[in-house]
Formats: structure tokens, C-alpha cells, sequence
């Protein structure tokens, strides 16, 4: 006979055999009876200072290790804090488990004290939820909350468990199989697909390797450089999948979209063939739809058949897991290869080459001495390295550490890329050295997003967490102040923040048992930085005090073609006759 | 005259049998913005399955991405879309209809035209039961109309595809994942 437990042992007993090491959370009422054996247990809990920090952390140490990062909070209030990481997860694919107290299934849809129906609430923004009221259902049901999160397309899964079923006497047995009759996720490429896409890569004249945050879920960076280099096809990456692909390899363009590199949206725009990898055609990348690549045939790979000709019609739909993909493609262009047959990209590389070198990331250095926020980023990227991990908030920080850091290795870019939710950076980077504890950990965040989330200094200071925070202080919510600049005629509603005033962010620091440090001049810029990353104890703040009229561009104004692409305010590339010219040739 | 372009779809799907499926799927058709004309749910010949009829009223590629977007709720099994020619499609309508004695012997003409069947007699009205396609119960409606409805209920399509196929029986042989082993014993 079975050990007799408590649904709350039982819990906990289960989140151990699912492999869990770290827990992000808060206790509260209804979760309270999990939190006693937790005690007992080899899991580390991390006691944040905010629930949205815990589900934050948990995607930061997901997306750092790629392994399934776990949150745990309380009912009613503690729940719905978790709503926004777990949207912010389902839109980046990543694999986060969230357990949660529920009132006493006795109590259920009573409007008890803290019930809040979060199954309900976070059903359109999880990949799968579940209500345990039975404590016999704990184990299999955690087990299957694990392989749902990190199989397939990776995403967040909800646990909420009845404080009844915490309470009540259980046998523990983690289940030997799972039983999901619908969740059958594809990740064997079909063989005729492939050969179809090898096909057309090797007729097509302009392909470009269109490169999203799947391959770097899928671990199939190193499968990606294989392919580009066989076929010498250029690579871009997009926000999501920046570090999936050198930044310093001569076939990266960098990055496509509203805020892209000029050669990416070339590459986009004129080519006739994109080869799409675990990306989704998402609106920040096509811009207008309707003029998008207008020439391009499309090679479509996914893991999720829903994403396949969701935003643009494909000619080629392979469903599959990237590296798997990857490797079948390789394994194909190399039999073509062997046989003589290999394609003509010579005047497309050419062409696009004039254009790297032509628009090549730039931006002004402002006349009065002041600070370039691009500058920072720059250096920051080049002294911390491409071993460092980058988790950046929203806005224009987070783009211009897209463009400025260079990346050489997945998992060293962390971001909220599709829900762009202002905040994350702090907490994530804490997930993020929690997972990857030897690695050096900026969270790259901007003066509005640190005033969301900051209370996680605490934790970090607490629990020997040594992040290090950049803060762009523009005193501004500068990418809405950058709008508003360009479409408002200037008119500043509810942006200025006044942050270089209120509040002293180095105070703040120091408030918060970390180090502060303070850098307005260029002249500073190198020290400073240096300064932070010889402090490896305590958490570092620096406050760096930009110059706030600083814009981010490229810029693809939002609903508008790609081919509208402004390399800096009122200055358009000339791509369309360089391309007329070169690709007649 | 433009002939119009028949978007009416019936989907039928199988879904486990678990609390809050239907939410899920209300849920992601209102939320991804497709419309649904009808859905009807109920037990299958298995008591874990439960199958829902549900008839959508959107274009081709619309439809491809209601169909994957279905597909990816954990909790549906299958979906198959049913041809209206290889198929058989039924709906329930109740329907109380103002009936004195001296209307009454027409509308029970109606009834026996259509082979509905009353179902319930008042001295002012009787309640008319009719089973058939949705053609088929619009024009009973009609012709019932004149008398006077005083109430009117129906159900949601089902349907069944011809033939001695099943939909079910294959995809529902068990299919079990061996779990990820535990860790640490």
C-alpha cells in the first residue's frame, strides 16, 4: 500500500519529480498548505516581492536555460498577478508552469474571500489549464502540466489546486504514462515537403532565411549556421530570434521589421523566395500586409500548423520542429549539393551586401556632449560580451539593445517580444541568473519599465542574486514620446517622467542593498560599465542619464509598407532602383 | 443575381468529456473573431468522449484557421468537417402555436404535411414537435406563421456522416505518452 500524504506533500513530491529546482512565488491562504512541505523540500523558493516578478522570473529562467520555469501564488489577487506573465509567455512560446491556491472546492463559486476563477480568466492565454478539486489527480495532473509546457510549440500551463485537496489525506504515485488523446504534436517534417522546399531554394534567385524565436526554442541554432553556410543564403533574425544566428557572421542581416536593419527589410521586400523558420509573419515584422514581399514565394516551418498561413499564404507548409526541419533540409541540399546542383545567389548577395554597407546601424552622437542612449548599448555590448545574458524591458531601450549589444549565442537575449509588457526586464533577468547562476546578467531596462517592477532588487539582494541593471533614463516613456514626436506634431501628452529628478534611482539602489552608480557623459561610459561588472556580490543599478530626443530608426511606420522604410527622419533608403538595376544584371 | 456563396460549414468534433470544454471553445470563436451559427453538444458511445456539432458561417481560409485553431485546445480529439451531401443533418424544433377550434384542424393539416407531431394541447393552442434540416423547419415556420407562434425553441444542428464509416471508433483507441520518468527517484 502507498504512503499515505497530503495533497500539499503530494504537490510538492510531484513538482520534484517533474525536475523543478527553483520556485518564483508568494505565499497566501489558499496556497498556504503547499508552502509547509515545501520547506522540507530540495526546491528553492524564491519569495518575490510581486507575483507579476515570479511569473516574470520563471520566463527569464526559462528562456536563459530552456528548461520549464515554475512560478507558485496564492488565489484570487495572487492568481490574476500572474495574468500578465502568463500572457507574455503564450505569446513568446515560452515553457513556464504556474501553480496556484484555490479557494476549498466547497467554496468554489461562492464569490469566497480571494476566489478568482483563474482557470476561467487565463483560458485564452495559457496553452492548456487545469482545476484540481481531487488530491489523487495532483501527481498525473502536474506531470502532464510539464509535458504539455515543454513539448510542441513551448508555452505557459496553469495548475490551480483546491486548498480542499491540498488539505486532504492522498497516496503520491507519479504516473507511468499520460493519456492526452488530443495533444499529438507534430515534429517529424513531412519528407515530401522538404523536398519540395529544397526545390525551390535551389531555384529561387533571392531566398532569404527568415529566422523567428521557434529555432532558438527548438535548440537549432547550430543546425541554422550549418544551412546558411552550405547554401550561403543570408540570414536574418528576427526580434525573437536574436543570438540564433551570429550577429558578426558576413550573411546576417540583422534584424527585420518596424525598427530593422535596412538590408533586413531589403531582403524581405525583394526577395522571391522567404524560407520562414519557427517565425510568424507577425504585423511588427510585414508591416502593411498587402505590400509585404510582395515578389516572394514562401517556405513555411512551424511546429504550430495554426501559424502556417495564418498572416500570409504559403507555398511550401512544412510542419515540424525546427532543428528537425533544419536537418532534413541540410541532409537534402547537401544530396542536391553532391549531385552539382546548388543555387545562384551570387547578384542577390552582392546586391544586399551594397546595402549593409550602405545603411549600415548608426545614429547621431547628440551635439551637446550629452549621452546616446546607442552609445551605452554599444559599449555595454562590446565590455559584458557576448557570454552575457540581455533581458530588456519595452520600448526604445529593448531596441536599441536589439540592435546595438550583438549577439553570437542563443538564449543570450531575453525579451517580451509579442505582448511587449513594460516591466520585464528586471524580473526575468532574475530568472535568468538564477538558471544560468556563472553567467554575467544585464537586465538592459528603460527609467519607465524599472518603476514597474523594481521591487524585485529585494529578492535579488536577499536571496544572492547579483543582476546587473542598466537603466536608459531618458526621463521618458520615450517610444510613445518617439511617436508622439513623429505623428503628434510634437505634442508630449503623459510621457515625461521626470525620472532624472524623482526618483534618485541610485538612492534607490542603495535603498535596496544594492550598488547605484550614476554616468551622464560619454567620458564615463566605459568606467562605469566596468565598475559594474567587477561588482559581483550584490546587485548593480546604473542610472544612465541619456539625451532624451534620441530616436530609434531604422523606422517602419506602423500599418505602412515595408517599402517605406525611413533609415533616419525623412531620409528613405534607395533600395527599389538598386535593386532594379543590380538584379536585371 | 448573384448565386451566394454557400460559407455555412458543419464541423463535427470530438472533445474529451471534462468541465469546461465548452468554455474553450466559445471562448476561442469569440475571441478570434469567428461567427458560429449553431452548436449542439451531447454524449457519444464512449462516456469519456462528448461530441459537438458546431455549423460556422465563414470562408475557406478562415475556416482552415478555425479548424487548426480547434485543433490546438488540448482537449479536442478530432475534427471533421461534414460534406451536406454525405451527410445527414437534423435539427430539433418545439414550436406553441395559436390554435382555436376553429384554426385547429389546418394546423394539424400542417403538422401531418411536414410529419411533425403534436406533442401538447391546450384549448388555444397546441405544441407541435418537427425533427428535419434547417430547410425543412424554416418551412413549417412559414406555413405555420399565419396562425400565430407563441413560442418557439430549437436546437443546434447534429449530424452524422453516411455510411458505415465512423469518425470515432479509430481515432479513440487509446493513445498513451510515456510520462517523463520522475526525477530523483
Amino acid at each position: 500500500m502507498s504512503e499515505q500524504v497530503t495533497g500539499a506533500q503530494s504537490l510538492i513530491r510531484s513538482l520534484e519529480a517533474a525536475g523543478t529546482t527553483e520556485i518564483f512565488g508568494i505565499p497566501g491562504g489558499a496556497i498556504l498548505p503547499a508552502y509547509d512541505p515545501l520547506m522540507d523540500s530540495s526546491i528553492r523558493h524564491i519569495l518575490v516581492r510581486h507575483e507579476q516578478g515570479a511569473g516574470h522570473a520563471a520566463q527569464g529562467y526559462a528562456a536563459a536555460t530552456g528548461r520549464v520555469g515554475v512560478c507558485m501564488a496564492t488565489s484570487g489577487p495572487g492568481a490574476t498577478n500572474l495574468v500578465t506573465p502568463l500572457a507574455d509567455a503564450h505569446m513568446d512560446s515560452v515553457p513556464i508552469v504556474a501553480v496556484t491556491g484555490q479557494v476549498g472546492a466547497a467554496a468554489i463559486g461562492t464569490d469566497a474571500f480571494q476566489e478568482a476563477d483563474i482557470r476561467g480568466i487565463t483560458m485564452p492565454i495559457t496553452k492548456h489549464n487545469f482545476l484540481v478539486t481531487d488530491p489523487a489527480e495532483i501527481p498525473r495532473t502536474v506531470a502532464e502540466a510539464f509535458y504539455i509546457a515543454s513539448t510542441g510549440r513551448p508555452g505557459p500551463v496553469l495548475v490551480d489546486v483546491a486548498k480542499s485537496a491540498l488539505q486532504a489525506m492522498t497516496t503520491y504515485a507519479w504516473p507511468g504514462e499520460l493519456n492526452l488523446p488530443g495533444y499529438r504534436p507534430v515534429t517529424r517534417p513531412h519528407s515530401k515537403q522538404i523536398r519540395e522546399a529544397a526545390r525551390l531554394i535551389l531555384e529561387s534567385r533571392r531566398p532569404v532565411l527568415y529566422v523567428g524565436g521557434g529555432v532558438i526554442r527548438a535548440r537549432a541554432a547550430q543546425e541554422l549556421r550549418v544551412l546558411a553556410e552550405l547554401t550561403g543564403m543570408p540570414v536574418l533574425t528576427t526580434l525573437m530570434a536574436r543570438g540564433a544566428f551570429p550577429d558578426s557572421h558576413p550573411q546576417h542581416l540583422g534584424m527585420p521589421g518596424m525598427h530593422g536593419t535596412v538590408a533586413a527589410v531589403a531582403g524581405m521586400q525583394k526577395s522571391d523566395l522567404i524560407i520562414s523558420l519557427g517565425a510568424r509573419f507577425d504585423d511588427r515584422v510585414t508591416g502593411n500586409l498587402d505590400s509585404f514581399a510582395p515578389g516572394a514565394k514562401v517556405i513555411h516551418a512551424d511546429i504550430d500548423p495554426a501559424e502556417i498561413g495564418k498572416n500570409r499564404a504559403v507555398d511550401v507548409p512544412i510542419v515540424g520542429d525546427c532543428r528537425e526541419v533544419i536537418s532534413d533540409l541540410v541532409v537534402a541540399l547537401k544530396a542536391e549539393a553532391d549531385a552539382g546542383r546548388t543555387g545562384d545567389y551570387e547578384a542577390w548577395i552582392a546586391f544586399l551586401a551594397g546595402i549593409k554597407k550602405t545603411y549600415p546601424l548608426g545614429y547621431d552622437r547628440p551635439s551637446d556632449g550629452s549621452l546616446a542612449p546607442q552609445y551605452v548599448l554599444e559599449r555595454l555590448g562590446a565590455i559584458a560580451g557576448p557570454e552575457a545574458v540581455y533581458a530588456a524591458g519595452v520600448g526604445q531601450h529593448q531596441m536599441w539593445a536589439a540592435q546595438f549589444v550583438g549577439y553570437e549565442h542563443p538564449n543570450t537575449w531575453i525579451n517580451s517580444g509579442g505582448l511587449g509588457t513594460m516591466g520585464y526586464a528586471v524580473p526575468a533577468a532574475m530568472g535568468a541568473k538564477v538558471g544560468r547562476p556563472d553567467a554575467t546578467v544585464w537586465a538592459i531596462d528603460g527609467d519607465g519599465c524599472f518603476q514597474m517592477t523594481n521591487q524585485e532588487l529585494a529578492t535579488c539582494a536577499i536571496n544572492d542574486i547579483p543582476i546587473k541593471v542598466a537603466v536608459i533614463n531618458n526621463e521618458s516613456l520615450g517610444m510613445v514620446r518617439q511617436w508622439q514626436s513623429l505623428f503628434y506634431n510634437e505634442r508630449y501628452s503623459n510621457t515625461d517622467l521626470h525620472s532624472k529628478r524623482i526618483p534618485d534611482f541610485v538612492k534607490l539602489a542603495d535603498a535596496y542593498g544594492c550598488v547605484g552608480l550614476a554616468c551622464e557623459s560619454p567620458d564615463d561610459v566605459d568606467a562605469t560599465i566596468n565598475k559594474a561588472m567587477e561588482i559581483n556580490d550584490v546587485p548593480v543599478v546604473v542610472d544612465f542619464r541619456v539625451h532624451r530626443d534620441a530616436m530609434v530608426w531604422p523606422m517602419v511606420a506602423a500599418g505602412t509598407s515595408n517599402d517605406e522604410i525611413k533609415y533616419a527622419r525623412d531620409l528613405a533608403p534607395k533600395f527599389d532602383d538598386d535593386a532594379d538595376v543590380e538584379l536585371r544584371a | 443575381m448573384s448565386i451566394p456563396l454557400n460559407t455555412k460549414h458543419t464541423l463535427s468534433v470530438l472533445v474529451e468529456n471534462k468541465p469546461g470544454v465548452l468554455a474553450r471553445i466559445a471562448g476561442l470563436f469569440s475571441r478570434r473573431g469567428f461567427n458560429i451559427d449553431s452548436l449542439a453538444v451531447g454524449p457519444t458511445e464512449h462516456p469519456e468522449v462528448s461530441r459537438m456539432t458546431i455549423v460556422v458561417d465563414v470562408e475557406q481560409s478562415p475556416l482552415e484557421q478555425v479548424t487548426k485553431q480547434l485543433n490546438k485546445l488540448v482537449e479536442v480529439i478530432k475534427i471533421v468537417e461534414l460534406d451536406g451531401a454525405a451527410s445527414i443533418n437534423r435539427e430539433l424544433m418545439l414550436v406553441k402555436v395559436r390554435a382555436d377550434v376553429d384554426a385547429r384542424g389546418q394546423v394539424l393539416d400542417a403538422v401531418q404535411l411536414f410529419r411533425a407531431k403534436v406533442v401538447d394541447v391546450a384549448t388555444d393552442a397546441i405544441t407541435i414537435q418537427a425533427v428535419g434540416n434547417a430547410d425543412k423547419l424554416a418551412d413549417l415556420l412559414r406555413v405555420l406563421e399565419p396562425f400565430g407562434i407563441r413560442e418557439l425553441v430549437q436546437s443546434g444542428m447534429v449530424a452524422i456522416g453516411r455510411g458505415s464509416r465512423s469518425i470515432s471508433e479509430r481515432t479513440l483507441r487509446p493513445v498513451t505518452i510515456p510520462a517523463p520518468p520522475a526525477v530523483g527517484g
